[in-house]
């Protein structure tokens, strides 16, 4: 007697508990085991690139934060160096330790969110997750004090940053460095050995270094596969090249690397901050002589810089006037998902919500 | 002292004056309604305490607007579940999916006829209780299964299929893993079996069956982390996917029950019951208290583990139950018998030998089969890309 058994296909999304937002993916089902699958995206698109195209240079500030809205820092600090390379704008050095400052507490905010979640989808009833928003919502008081927002920021501006920094933002920036390693810790101790996540996340969903370079992948997904390359270090924009710091990679390029490899980062984001803050010294935070309505001189400039997510792009041409003639955005959240398939298939449907998990999207910046 | 058998034949002299069969029937029928009433209520409390407990796991507050510390909260619940609108799909199988829940709960309930509370604190004891108790809660399987075929929902018959492969696998262990404490105490009554642990519990004479067991019975109720069944990350309810209203809290109730049995079950079998901690049995304290407490410290125990394990996958969780499990509960059986023969009564002798092999077996399943056999490979720059070269 021979069992008939046909293929199912099944939608995960666009509401579904672990798709983060409104992804959609259409998977093939034999039993438990994925078959195929196909990615849909779109349903959050707001087509920022073509806004873009008509409001100022200063304005289009406030649609990049919400791109990537977990790290709206990157996003601001991405635009505006790109804006600084289309007019020739000089920054002043404590505007640049600013931004790096913001844009380490804004990877640590973007990985303890990735890591939260991809204990979630793990299936672990929210406490890893919990424990990852307590940091987070820390960090999140200290953009509060920074520039009264908490999620979209817009704290930078063509030219330096909104305004300087108030004395509380650096006593209590003191004591989120001294508890952070604790946490860290407690944060490892309840993960990193616990025999289900290894079990789970261990030789699941391995990418080799040649894949992940034929798909230009970035960030965090491309370092797990032992690729050493970080834009910080291998094209170092702000004051990157005056600061040591350590560029952690994976042994397999499995998810387990992709979580271990955003722990160590946070570790290593810990170390920049505090190398900053020793060298900040006082002065003007913006230059005064950009105007608030740019006219950018005709030309283009790219812009890349080491996100969260990884490289996080803006592609700026000008015919000369008030608006860009074009602005593209290289979204890493967007190309690190092109290898899910090959992650995925023949794997069980609980590796696939593991392995989209440590991908660590936003769908504000996949559909943009 | 009162027990349930005070309150029965205080009924039976209260309705004296009919014939005999109808006083049984009306007695029992009262003691049952009692003991079932009991149980919704502790459900819906249960539910209270649960959230607030992982709540202070993981940092939060929990319910705590109705009523002092919230406790009112699973009145607001209900009533907000009794008002919804009670949705059928359309394409669904309209009588099977009505009777999922009732089944459920009225399995659930079932398994309480039979289980001690406490000293002389039990519906009916009969000599096969024990068996009585593994048959009925296997019926979870077949509503779970009702429930997920009946919706015509793919993550609903997806949670089914998982249901029925994972709960028939985790019987098979847990049956075994009984096996022990039915040669030692020669009787498959529940009753019989708490009498036998008055000296030792059979925890501490045979772990190795206490934990197979627990966990089985973890499995069974698919707790964290074998929550397969409605894996919310994977299949959003899994079986309740298109429940609402009543019968998604029905089913809701009956899960939250579920733990509370599974403490109680433990309690019985290998905790002692109602039976005194040795130490401190010069305490008046009546034998449904220790009862409560033994079981109370077991569902504490079970909700650290939910709020703390992520989940298995579906391949490992069966692995898991025949590679593991099986094994562990046949080598108890084994150890049992042939300590039944050669060393019935040197207890000591038997405890030393038990905890002995645990502990062995234990390390050896962690160092065979666990991740600690694979170490962590040290990192090595690709050549294709590499910024520091």
């Amino acid at each position: 007697m021979s069992l008939n058994s046909e293929l199912v296909t099944i939608n995960f999304g666009p509401q579904h508990p672990s798709m983060h937002g409104v992804f959609r993916l259409r998977v093939t089902l034999d039993g438990e085991t994925i078959v195929d699958l196909e990615p849909v995206f779109g349903y959050l698109h707001r087509g920022t690139e073509k806004l873009a195209e008509e409001r100022t240079y200063v304005q289009i500030v406030t649609l990049t934060d919400r791109l990537d809205y977990v790290a709206s820092m990157s996003n601001n600090l991405a635009y505006v160096s790109a804006v600084e390379k289309l007019c020739n704008i000089e920054v002043p050095k404590r505007a640049s330790y600013i931004r790096v400052i913001v844009a380490e507490l804004q990877r640590i905010a973007s990985h303890l969110m990735a890591t939260g979640f991809l204990l979630n989808d793990l299936g672990a009833f929210g406490t890893p997750l919990m424990y990852c928003f307590r940091e987070r919502e820390k960090i999140l008081d200290l953009f509060e004090i920074l520039c009264g927002a908490r999620i979209t920021l817009s704290y930078m501006r063509p030219g330096g940053i909104f305004q300087d920094t108030p004395q509380e933002f650096w006593d209590d920036l003191e004591l989120f460095l001294e508890s952070m390693p604790n946490q860290i810790d407690e944060l490892e101790s309840l993960i990193t050995g616990n025999e289900i996540v290894l079990s789970r996340t261990r030789d699941v969903g391995i990418l080799t270094p040649e894949q992940v370079i034929d798909a230009s992948l970035s960030g965090p997904m491309l370092r797990a596969s032992s690729v050493k390359w970080d834009l910080r270090k291998a094209n170092p924009y702000e004051i990157y090249d005056e600061i040591d710091f350590d560029v952690p990679i994976g042994a397999t390029g499995d998810t387990f690397d992709r979580y271990l490899i955003r722990i160590k980062e946070m570790r290593e984001s810990l170390k920049i901050i505090t190398q900053c803050i020793n060298l900040i010294k006082p002065g003007p935070v913006r230059n005064e002589d950009v105007p608030l309505i740019i006219r950018a001189p005709e030309g283009e400039a790219y812009v890349g810089i080491e996100g969260p997510k990884g490289e996080l792009g803006f592609y700026l041409v000008s015919d000369g006037g008030i608006s860009p003639y074009r602005c593209k955005i290289r979204a890493p959240s967007f190309i690190n998902l092109t290898l899910l398939k090959e992650m995925t298939a023949g794997g069980k449907i609980g590796d696939l919500i593991v392995n989209f998990g440590s991908i660590d999207i936003v769908l504000g910046e996949v559909d943009r | 002292m009162i027990s349930f058998n005070t309150l029965n034949l205080f009924l039976v002299d209260l309705l004296s004056f009919l014939p005999d069969k109808l006083v049984f029937t009306i007695s029992g029928l009262i003691m049952s309604v009692a003991i079932c009433t009991f149980l919704i209520g502790l459900g819906s409390v249960y539910t209270w305490f649960e959230r607030r407990v992982i709540a202070r796991f993981q940092n939060r507050s929990g319910p705590n607007r109705w009523g002092p510390f919230g406790i009112l909260q699973p009145i607001a619940d209900a009533v907000k579940l009794l008002i919804k609108e009670d949705i059928i799909p359309a394409t669904a199988d309209k009588m099977v999916f009505i009777a999922a829940p009732i089944i459920f709960l009225c399995t659930t309930l079932l398994v309480y006829a039979f289980l001690p509370l406490g000293i002389d604190s039990q519906l009916g004891n009969i000599n096969v209780a024990l068996l009585f108790v593994l048959g009925i809660t296997s019926v979870n399987a077949l509503s779970v299964f009702m429930a997920g075929w009946a919706s015509r929902n793919k993550y609903a018959t997806l949670g089914a299929i998982r249901a029925v492969a994972m709960l028939i696998s985790y019987e098979v262990p847990m049956a075994i893993s009984l096996m022990g404490i039915v040669m030692v105490s020669q009787s498959l009554s529940l009753v019989g079996i708490v009498n036998a642990q008055s000296n030792i519990p059979f925890i501490i004479l045979q772990p190795l069956g206490a934990i197979t067991f627990m966990i089985a019975a973890i499995a069974e109720m698919s707790r964290a982390p074998f929550d397969m069944i409605e894996s919310e990350s994977e299949l959003i309810g899994g079986y309740i996917t298109e429940y609402a209203g009543m019968k998604f809290a029905v089913f809701q109730l009956s899960e939250f029950l579920a733990p509370i049995f599974t403490a109680s079950l433990f309690t019985v079998l290998f905790l002692g019951g109602s039976n005194p901690l040795k130490f401190l049995e010069f305490l008046p304290i009546p034998g449904i208290l220790w009862f409560a407490s033994k079981s109370f410290v077991i569902t504490a125990i079970l909700l650290w583990f939910r709020s703390t394990w992520p989940r298995l996958r579906i391949d490992q969780i069966m692995g898991f139950a025949w590679k593991v499990l099986m094994p562990a509960a046949i080598l108890n059986t084994l150890l049992v018998g042939l300590e039944l023969v050669f060393i019935r009564d040197n207890y000591i002798l038997q405890i030393i030998i038990n905890m002995l092999i645990f502990v062995v077996f234990i390390y050896l399943i962690a160092n065979i089969l666990g991740q600690k056999r694979l170490k962590l490979k040290e990192p090595v720059p690709s050549e294709l890309a590499n910024m520091d070269a």
